[in-house]
């Protein structure tokens, strides 16, 4: 059901992206996909009254140096967290990327409308 | 199961702010609405249990949301007047009900919300990344926070790739957003 809800938000942005005209609203619907994959994984991860994967004081053996198994058995997937903080920054890049190139389409037509940039073309 | 039906209310929360997003006509209320699903999933990262990826969406968020604003504020004059061409939005909506077929199709194969992937992978396979990352990462790495412990030294040349590609995009927008070139008239006199 989560993951159904988590789709959904992914095929919003995907109508945004592919139906609307206003260059910024298509940027967007691309913003909207992100959030919904980076969600989707982080659930993926998700373990059901789990903890953080970060290591307590009391979780450690210091012993052994190894940590406790009640700890191995509670722990969310650090896994996709990890990947998605990469993708987190990566789109906050490609967000700039694409919001300078509206604003230097603005600055040349004087218009965010697509089909208008395209009429003055051809 | 309470811990279900608060995700739920989230997802239903942030589903709500994208359909305002999609539709509403003032782009600066738009992007506002942008900010409330970046806001909110941060938030429902937190319960998830991932802090870091908390932390790391609200300080993008606020950098992102500069930029929108940015890029709207002053400039939202465009008026939009009626939709696309009717083919193109009937081949995209197919499209779209295309994807959401297979896309349902894959979500039969998941484990259960609350069940973590690799938990249900362990059960027909030996060696799940994500259980040597748990047992093995304070041992080895010396990182008790196993989220670190991954960026930064198990996958570090991931960390290494993922700064490229941000300093080649920054790069991007510097060079599509500079008025003056080095050849101007101006500049050779």
């Amino acid at each position: 059901m989560l993951y159904a809800m988590c789709f959904f938000l992914f095929v919003i942005g995907l109508y945004c992206a592919l139906v609307k005209k206003n260059m910024v609203k298509i940027v967007i619907g691309i913003m909207i996909m992100e959030y919904a994959v980076d969600l989707f994984l982080i659930m993926l991860g998700y373990r059901a009254g789990g903890v953080a994967p970060i290591v307590g004081k009391d979780e450690f053996d210091a012993v052994s140096g190894m940590v406790k198994s009640s700890f191995i058995n509670a722990s969310v997937d650090p896994l996709p967290q990890a990947l998605v903080l990469t993708a987190i920054v990566i789109s906050l890049g490609s967000l700039s990327l694409m919001i300078s190139i509206c604003i230097r389409t603005y600055e040349k037509y004087g218009t965010f409308d697509i089909t208008e940039i395209r009429r003055l073309k051809g | 199961m309470s811990m279900f039906c608060f995700f739920l209310f989230f997802m239903i929360f942030l589903v709500i702010a994208a359909l305002i997003a999609v539709h509403t006509d003032n782009l600066l209320s738009s992007v506002i609405c942008v900010g409330a699903i970046g806001f909110g999933g941060s938030l429902m990262f937190l319960f998830l249990r991932a802090p870091d990826i908390a932390i790391t969406q609200i300080a993008v968020e606020v950098l992102g949301l500069i930029i929108l604003i940015r890029a709207t504020i002053s400039r939202d004059k465009t008026f939009i007047s009626g939709q696309r061409e009717f083919f193109g939005i009937v081949f995209s909506v197919a499209v779209l009900f295309a994807i959401s077929a297979v896309g349902l199709k894959g979500f039969e194969d998941l484990p259960e919300f609350g069940t973590p992937a690799f938990v249900a992978a362990a059960e027909t396979q030996e060696i799940v990344a994500s259980e040597d990352y748990i047992e093995q990462s304070l041992s080895r790495t010396g990182a008790a926070n196993a989220v670190a412990a991954v960026i930064l030294d198990w996958r570090a040349y991931d960390t290494l790739g993922e700064a490229t590609v941000l300093f080649t995009s920054i790069l991007g927008a510097v060079v599509i957003l500079r008025k003056e070139t080095r050849n101007s008239p101006e500049t050779i006199k």
